[in-house]
């Protein structure tokens, strides 16, 4: 039987992966992307678990929302990665250097 | 009370919505370069918006759809503002964006997107509302960001705002699962409702942690501010001064949603955290902004530095100190939207003059614009009689009035160093020499605009109960 624990400890693990993801990662934007997606599974990850040993629906639904709004924003990430790659014509995260100060 | 569908109680979210969809077909028709119709549409959607709501002022609180919609005096309160201050950013946006191949409908359609999910966070009661707002709000301002396609800056701005903006939600929903798994439920009274009887254990206290990261995210407060400088910088102006202005009064409504809303018995858990975000938040940025050389990067760091006054005034902990916060967070949106307004007004055809010493000789070839940008360099500074002082007079008392002597020290000593960048501002205006007149912006609408914003800060600095006493009746501290 698997226990609620260990849901959560895999999203945990999910959540942690996917936030070293973004600080780490020095190479691409679309990877940056991935690991935002990863951080919104590993939440619905623990909606679900929730939801199911609390036999409670509002954590699944909550779950769908979550999804249509990943989808949204991956869709909107992804344009404005079109945008960055139009003008620049490359995605390098280290190339994005031209605001600091 | 509790309605379970009264729509009586969302006449404005239809509104807006349907406004929405009419504008976005009348804009499809439109051969009209400079897009007078949407722009009017829209100005008149928030006109409305704003009388709607102002007849509901006086309502009481009314919960409804099975407790994820709430209308309280705070609701409408912070709605009123936030019509008004976005219908300010449009007023400057319009000669701005007209010059660089942004007259599109989108931009016009985006704001008010921006606005619906703004009155759906301030609104919400369940974490869901919440979290759907949120979302709402923050994707349209990440598409305004991009909508200069053809900028550099403003398209890697555009890519660390979403990636910061995506960290910052998944950070909050993270939290919000943990509390969920722990109290049964997304509604916020219920959540409230549910630690009135259980204690609060390591989960929860681990899932707050992450709500109050989220939070802090999205206000751009140090340790979390990373993001702020570059975005304000990197946006086109007229975005700029959206987004550096009205989100963060939606946001002072998310946070009052969802900590005191949902954690009002662990009030030391969260205060101590938003405590150390303040501080820290005032001292760098303050520190920082000395240094700045471009006016909007400058405005930016002293964004970073009021947030952290604003945080400040939330730790105390009491419905009056709320109230100031609230005074403190939409009399600085009004300032703000005034700020970046100048930097609007500085620029002409194709160019920006965004360094601070693009100002000189200001006040010797246009009087009138130097002490209009004077009016808001004090105010933002919180020199009386502006209206910048008020609201952190009230702050500072009510930190000083619970006991936190030394907090209160260390705000008012960095906000005397504060005092430091803005009046270099004013420095260069008047006391440089400049060896030619400084460019302005020729359009007229913009003129009137910017006159009468900085002449409302003076107004309002001489009347500081106008607002204020709004924003103590949204908490119900008027005696």
């Amino acid at each position: 039987m698997i226990e609620l624990s260990d849901y959560l400890l895999l999203s945990a693990i999910l959540f942690a992966i996917s936030v070293a993801g973004i600080i780490i990662n020095r190479k691409n934007v679309i990877t940056l992307l991935m690991c935002i997606e990863l951080m919104l599974l590993s939440v619905n990850t623990n909606f679900i678990a929730f939801s199911h040993f609390l036999e409670d629906i509002a954590g699944q639904v909550f779950v769908f929302f979550v999804l249509t709004v990943a989808a949204a924003e991956a869709a909107i990430g992804l344009a404005i990665i079109v945008v960055l790659f139009r003008n620049r014509a490359t995605i390098d995260v280290e190339q994005l250097n031209q605001l600091k100060g | 009370m509790n309605d379970s569908i009264n729509f009586s109680l969302i006449t404005s979210e239809i509104f807006i919505l349907c406004a929405i969809c009419f504008i976005m077909i009348v804009d499809l028709f439109q051969r009209d370069k400079e897009r007078n119709l949407t722009y009017a549409l829209t100005q008149l959607t928030l006109i409305i918006l704003f009388f709607i709501e102002y007849n509901h002022i006086n309502n009481e609180s009314v919960i409804a759809f099975s407790g994820h919609w709430i209308v309280d005096k705070l609701s409408t309160v912070l709605k009123l503002s936030i019509y008004l201050i976005t219908f300010i950013s449009i007023l400057y946006a319009r000669p701005f964006i007209s010059h660089r191949n942004m007259m599109r409908g989108e931009y016009y359609l985006l704001t008010l997107f921006a606005v619906s999910g703004m009155m759906i966070m301030v609104s919400a009661n369940s974490f869901l509302t919440v979290y759907l707002g949120l979302e709402l709000l923050s994707l349209s301002l990440y598409t305004l960001v991009a909508l200069q396609r053809d900028s550099k800056l403003a398209s890697e701005s555009a890519v660390k705002f979403f990636v910061m903006g995506g960290l910052a939600s998944g950070f909050l929903l993270y939290g919000i699962s943990l509390i969920y798994g722990i109290s049964g439920s997304v509604i916020i009274a219920d959540v409230a409702q549910n630690y009135l009887t259980n204690d609060i254990d390591l989960v929860s206290q681990f899932g707050l942690v992450f709500i109050v990261i989220g939070i802090a995210f999205k206000f751009g407060a140090v340790p979390f501010h990373m993001w702020l400088p570059d975005i304000y910088h990197g946006s086109p102006s007229s975005v700029t001064a959206f987004i550096a202005s009205v989100p963060k009064i939606a946001a002072f409504g998310m946070t009052m949603r969802l900590l005191v809303g949902a954690f009002p018995l662990f009030v030391q858990d969260w205060t101590n955290m938003i405590l150390v975000i303040a501080l820290l938040s005032i001292i760098f940025g303050n520190l920082v902004a000395v240094s700045q050389s471009n006016l909007k990067r400058l405005l930016a760091y002293s964004a970073i530095a009021h947030i952290g006054y604003f945080l400040l005034g939330i730790v105390p902990a009491t419905d009056a100190s709320y109230s100031a916060s609230m005074y403190y967070i939409i009399v600085y949106a009004f300032m703000t939207v005034a700020g970046f307004g100048i930097v609007i007004f500085m620029s002409v055809e194709n160019k920006e003059y965004q360094e601070i010493s693009d100002l000189r000789g200001l006040g010797r070839y246009h009087p009138w614009y130097a002490l209009m940008f004077t009016v808001v360099m004090a105010s933002l500074a919180g020199i009386p009689p502006f209206i910048g002082f008020w609201p952190k007079l009230e702050i500072f008392r009510h930190l000083i009035s619970n006991g936190m002597i030394i907090e209160a020290t260390i705000a008012i000593a960095f906000s005397v160093i504060g005092l430091f960048y803005y009046l270099k501002v004013i420095k260069e205006m008047y006391f440089e020499d400049a060896t030619q007149s400084p460019e302005i912006s020729s359009s007229r609408s913009l003129k009137i605009a910017i006159s009468i914003n900085c002449l409302l800060l003076i107004l309002f600095g001489l009347m500081p109960d106008s607002i204020y006493h709004y924003c103590l009746d949204a908490f119900g501290v008027l005696a």
